[in-house]
Protein backbone atom coordinates (compact mmCIF):
# COMPACT_ATOMS: atom_id res chain seq x y z
CA UNK A 1 0.00 0.00 0.00
CA UNK A 2 1.30 3.43 -0.72
CA UNK A 3 0.35 5.59 2.31
CA UNK A 4 -1.74 5.13 5.41
CA UNK A 5 -4.81 6.95 5.40
CA UNK A 6 -5.79 9.41 8.56
CA UNK A 7 -9.48 8.26 8.61
CA UNK A 8 -9.14 4.53 8.04
CA UNK A 9 -12.92 2.61 7.47
CA UNK A 10 -14.46 -0.44 8.32
CA UNK A 11 -13.14 -3.61 6.96
CA UNK A 12 -15.58 -4.10 3.39
CA UNK A 13 -14.41 -0.48 2.42
CA UNK A 14 -10.71 -1.04 3.37
CA UNK A 15 -10.81 -4.05 0.90
CA UNK A 16 -12.21 -1.59 -1.58
CA UNK A 17 -9.77 1.05 -1.16
CA UNK A 18 -6.82 -1.43 -1.29
CA UNK A 19 -8.25 -2.70 -4.83
CA UNK A 20 -8.24 0.55 -5.96
CA UNK A 21 -4.95 1.48 -5.22
CA UNK A 22 -3.36 -1.42 -6.52
CA UNK A 23 -5.14 0.05 -9.95
CA UNK A 24 -3.79 3.42 -8.80
CA UNK A 25 0.06 2.32 -8.28
CA UNK A 26 0.08 1.61 -11.94
CA UNK A 27 -1.08 4.91 -12.96
CA UNK A 28 1.22 7.85 -12.22
CA UNK A 29 1.03 9.94 -9.37
CA UNK A 30 0.06 13.59 -9.92
CA UNK A 31 3.31 15.06 -8.54
CA UNK A 32 6.72 14.07 -6.39
CA UNK A 33 4.95 15.42 -3.57
CA UNK A 34 1.15 14.19 -3.28
CA UNK A 35 2.91 10.47 -2.03
CA UNK A 36 3.34 11.43 1.72
CA UNK A 37 0.22 11.82 3.80
CA UNK A 38 0.15 13.38 6.96
CA UNK A 39 -1.60 16.27 8.35
CA UNK A 40 -3.94 17.82 7.37
CA UNK A 41 -5.38 15.14 4.82
CA UNK A 42 -5.85 17.06 1.22
CA UNK A 43 -8.16 16.54 -1.16
CA UNK A 44 -6.98 18.49 -4.52
CA UNK A 45 -9.83 19.22 -7.20
CA UNK A 46 -9.68 21.82 -10.38
CA UNK A 47 -12.60 23.40 -12.48
CA UNK A 48 -11.37 24.80 -16.16
CA UNK A 49 -11.01 28.34 -14.05
CA UNK A 50 -9.78 27.25 -10.91
CA UNK A 51 -8.02 25.01 -8.63
CA UNK A 52 -10.04 23.83 -5.52
CA UNK A 53 -7.79 22.63 -2.29
CA UNK A 54 -9.44 21.34 0.66
CA UNK A 55 -7.27 20.79 3.82
CA UNK A 56 -9.18 18.73 6.75
CA UNK A 57 -7.90 20.56 9.44
CA UNK A 58 -10.22 21.12 12.64
CA UNK A 59 -10.18 22.73 15.43
CA UNK A 60 -7.64 25.06 14.62
CA UNK A 61 -7.54 28.97 15.04
CA UNK A 62 -7.94 30.23 11.63
CA UNK A 63 -5.43 33.09 12.75
CA UNK A 64 -2.38 30.25 13.27
CA UNK A 65 -2.48 29.36 10.05
CA UNK A 66 -0.40 29.81 7.45
CA UNK A 67 -0.93 29.77 3.53
CA UNK A 68 1.83 30.72 0.99
CA UNK A 69 2.24 30.55 -2.72
CA UNK A 70 6.07 30.59 -3.80
CA UNK A 71 7.42 30.20 -7.39
CA UNK A 72 3.84 27.30 -8.03
CA UNK A 73 4.31 25.70 -4.70
CA UNK A 74 1.75 25.93 -2.04
CA UNK A 75 2.58 25.74 1.60
CA UNK A 76 0.18 25.25 4.07
CA UNK A 77 1.62 25.03 7.98
CA UNK A 78 0.28 25.65 11.38
CA UNK A 79 0.36 24.75 14.61
CA UNK A 80 -3.04 22.30 16.50
CA UNK A 81 -3.21 22.85 20.04
CA UNK A 82 -5.40 20.32 21.98
CA UNK A 83 -7.46 21.32 25.19
CA UNK A 84 -5.01 20.14 28.56
CA UNK A 85 -5.61 17.34 30.02
CA UNK A 86 -6.59 17.53 33.78
CA UNK A 87 -4.56 16.69 36.26
CA UNK A 88 -5.56 12.97 37.45
CA UNK A 89 -7.28 12.20 34.51
CA UNK A 90 -6.30 9.42 32.58
CA UNK A 91 -5.80 8.92 28.61
CA UNK A 92 -7.84 5.90 26.95
CA UNK A 93 -7.28 6.87 23.75
CA UNK A 94 -5.03 9.00 21.68
CA UNK A 95 -5.36 9.87 18.39
CA UNK A 96 -5.98 13.11 17.13
CA UNK A 97 -2.98 14.79 15.75
CA UNK A 98 -1.28 17.63 18.17
CA UNK A 99 1.90 19.99 17.07
CA UNK A 100 2.87 21.82 14.38
CA UNK A 101 2.16 21.06 10.61
CA UNK A 102 2.90 21.85 7.37
CA UNK A 103 2.02 20.41 3.92
CA UNK A 104 3.25 21.20 0.95
CA UNK A 105 1.50 21.07 -2.64
CA UNK A 106 2.70 21.39 -6.13
CA UNK A 107 0.33 23.69 -8.58
CA UNK A 108 -0.42 23.27 -11.94
CA UNK A 109 1.71 25.80 -14.04
CA UNK A 110 -1.51 27.97 -15.26
CA UNK A 111 -2.24 29.30 -11.94
CA UNK A 112 -2.30 32.44 -11.09
CA UNK A 113 -0.99 33.13 -7.87
CA UNK A 114 -2.21 36.48 -7.40
CA UNK A 115 -5.81 35.44 -7.12
CA UNK A 116 -6.62 33.54 -4.40
CA UNK A 117 -9.03 33.03 -1.90
CA UNK A 118 -8.76 30.97 1.46
CA UNK A 119 -11.68 30.36 3.72
CA UNK A 120 -12.06 28.20 7.19
CA UNK A 121 -15.23 26.28 7.60
CA UNK A 122 -16.41 23.64 10.19
CA UNK A 123 -12.39 22.79 10.72
CA UNK A 124 -12.02 22.49 6.55
CA UNK A 125 -9.17 25.12 4.91
CA UNK A 126 -10.60 25.68 1.19
CA UNK A 127 -8.13 27.71 -0.81
CA UNK A 128 -9.02 28.85 -4.40
CA UNK A 129 -7.00 29.45 -6.84
CA UNK A 130 -7.55 31.01 -9.80
CA UNK A 131 -6.26 30.12 -13.46
CA UNK A 132 -4.72 32.62 -16.22
CA UNK A 133 -7.02 33.87 -18.30
CA UNK A 134 -4.94 33.27 -21.26
CA UNK A 135 -5.26 29.63 -20.13
CA UNK A 136 -8.45 28.96 -19.96
CA UNK A 137 -9.77 27.37 -22.96
CA UNK A 138 -11.15 29.89 -25.75
CA UNK A 139 -13.60 29.33 -28.79
CA UNK A 140 -12.26 30.63 -31.65
CA UNK A 141 -14.85 31.57 -34.90
CA UNK A 142 -14.32 30.02 -38.08
CA UNK A 143 -15.03 32.70 -40.36
CA UNK B 1 -16.01 2.80 26.70
CA UNK B 2 -14.81 0.27 24.15
CA UNK B 3 -14.49 0.60 20.46
CA UNK B 4 -16.82 -1.13 18.64
CA UNK B 5 -16.02 -2.78 15.18
CA UNK B 6 -19.02 -1.83 12.89
CA UNK B 7 -17.63 -4.47 9.92
CA UNK B 8 -18.62 -7.79 12.29
CA UNK B 9 -22.19 -6.83 12.96
CA UNK B 10 -24.39 -8.70 10.60
CA UNK B 11 -25.98 -5.74 9.36
CA UNK B 12 -25.37 -5.44 5.27
CA UNK B 13 -26.29 -1.50 5.41
CA UNK B 14 -22.63 -1.22 6.85
CA UNK B 15 -21.16 -2.12 3.63
CA UNK B 16 -23.41 -0.52 1.38
CA UNK B 17 -22.78 3.10 3.82
CA UNK B 18 -19.00 3.06 3.64
CA UNK B 19 -17.67 5.26 5.94
CA UNK B 20 -14.37 7.17 7.46
CA UNK B 21 -13.70 6.12 11.19
CA UNK B 22 -12.44 9.85 12.53
CA UNK B 23 -9.63 9.70 14.86
CA UNK B 24 -11.08 10.51 18.40
CA UNK B 25 -9.33 11.15 22.39
CA UNK B 26 -10.70 9.94 24.69
CA UNK B 27 -10.07 11.32 28.33
CA UNK B 28 -11.52 9.86 31.69
CA UNK B 29 -11.21 12.28 34.97
CA UNK B 30 -13.14 11.34 38.45
CA UNK B 31 -16.11 12.60 37.14
CA UNK B 32 -16.77 11.33 33.87
CA UNK B 33 -15.10 10.47 30.48
CA UNK B 34 -14.60 13.77 27.84
CA UNK B 35 -14.59 12.61 24.24
CA UNK B 36 -13.05 14.16 21.54
CA UNK B 37 -13.24 13.73 17.65
CA UNK B 38 -12.21 15.34 14.44
CA UNK B 39 -14.78 15.47 11.70
CA UNK B 40 -13.71 17.62 9.88
CA UNK B 41 -16.84 19.20 7.02
CA UNK B 42 -19.34 17.89 9.24
CA UNK B 43 -21.90 20.91 9.80
CA UNK B 44 -23.84 20.86 12.77
CA UNK B 45 -27.48 20.00 11.14
CA UNK B 46 -25.45 16.84 9.81
CA UNK B 47 -24.04 15.23 12.82
CA UNK B 48 -26.08 12.54 14.15
CA UNK B 49 -25.30 11.11 18.15
CA UNK B 50 -27.29 8.61 19.07
CA UNK B 51 -27.02 7.09 22.72
CA UNK B 52 -29.07 3.37 22.63
CA UNK B 53 -28.83 1.67 25.79
CA UNK B 54 -24.81 1.20 26.24
CA UNK B 55 -24.23 2.11 22.67
CA UNK B 56 -23.21 5.22 21.55
CA UNK B 57 -23.28 6.20 17.61
CA UNK B 58 -21.03 9.36 16.27
CA UNK B 59 -22.08 9.73 12.61
CA UNK B 60 -21.37 12.75 10.38
CA UNK B 61 -22.01 14.24 6.61
CA UNK B 62 -19.43 15.86 5.36
CA UNK B 63 -20.55 18.91 3.67
CA UNK B 64 -17.94 21.09 1.35
CA UNK B 65 -19.00 24.15 -1.00
CA UNK B 66 -17.63 22.19 -4.18
CA UNK B 67 -17.92 24.40 -7.43
CA UNK B 68 -19.84 22.51 -9.96
CA UNK B 69 -17.66 21.27 -12.13
CA UNK B 70 -14.85 20.50 -10.19
CA UNK B 71 -13.01 17.72 -11.29
CA UNK B 72 -11.28 15.53 -8.20
CA UNK B 73 -7.32 15.17 -8.92
CA UNK B 74 -6.19 13.67 -5.45
CA UNK B 75 -8.53 13.09 -2.43
CA UNK B 76 -6.88 11.65 0.87
CA UNK B 77 -11.19 11.81 2.50
CA UNK B 78 -12.46 9.26 -0.35
CA UNK B 79 -15.71 9.58 1.40
CA UNK B 80 -18.30 11.92 2.96
CA UNK B 81 -19.26 10.33 5.88
CA UNK B 82 -17.63 9.15 9.49
CA UNK B 83 -18.85 6.48 11.73
CA UNK B 84 -17.99 5.64 14.96
CA UNK B 85 -19.61 3.79 17.29
CA UNK B 86 -18.53 3.03 21.12
CA UNK B 87 -19.73 0.69 23.94
CA UNK B 88 -20.81 3.06 27.28
CA UNK B 89 -19.62 1.23 30.17
CA UNK B 90 -22.71 1.13 33.31
CA UNK B 91 -21.17 3.59 35.36
CA UNK B 92 -21.80 6.38 32.57
CA UNK B 93 -25.13 8.46 32.64
CA UNK B 94 -25.87 8.04 28.78
CA UNK B 95 -29.19 10.48 29.80
CA UNK B 96 -26.95 13.34 30.70
CA UNK B 97 -24.90 13.56 27.27
CA UNK B 98 -23.66 17.44 26.81
CA UNK B 99 -22.25 17.86 23.12
CA UNK B 100 -20.58 20.76 21.79
CA UNK B 101 -19.06 21.05 18.14
CA UNK B 102 -16.61 23.43 16.72
CA UNK B 103 -14.76 24.09 13.62
CA UNK B 104 -15.14 19.89 12.92
CA UNK B 105 -14.29 18.85 16.82
CA UNK B 106 -17.05 17.31 18.51
CA UNK B 107 -16.50 17.46 21.99
CA UNK B 108 -18.41 14.53 23.95
CA UNK B 109 -18.94 14.53 27.93
CA UNK B 110 -20.85 11.97 29.58
CA UNK B 111 -20.90 12.52 33.28
CA UNK B 112 -20.22 9.37 35.89
CA UNK B 113 -24.07 8.30 37.07
CA UNK B 114 -24.24 9.55 41.16
CA UNK B 115 -23.64 6.48 42.68
CA UNK B 116 -20.16 6.02 40.88
CA UNK B 117 -19.06 9.23 41.28
CA UNK B 118 -16.07 8.68 44.12
CA UNK B 119 -16.67 10.02 47.66
CA UNK B 120 -14.64 10.98 50.02
CA UNK B 121 -15.26 9.35 53.37
CA UNK B 122 -14.61 11.33 56.12
CA UNK B 123 -12.67 9.55 59.21
CA UNK B 124 -14.05 10.87 62.73
CA UNK B 125 -11.76 10.20 65.33
CA UNK B 126 -13.01 9.39 68.30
Amino acid sequence: MLYRTQFPRDLFADLDRMQREMQQAFDLSPTIRGLSRGFPAMNVGGTPKSVEIYAFAPGIDPASLEVQIEKGILTVAGERKLDEIPEKASVHIDERFAGRFRRVVTLPDDVNADAVEAHYRNGVLHISIARKETAQPRRIAVQ
Amino acid sequence: MTDKNVATQPNEAARNDAALLPPVDVIEDAGGITLYADLPGVPKDKLVLHVDADTLTIEGEVALDLPQDMEPSHAEVSLPRYRRVFTLSKELDSGKVAAELNQGVLKLRIPKAEHAQPRKIEIKVA
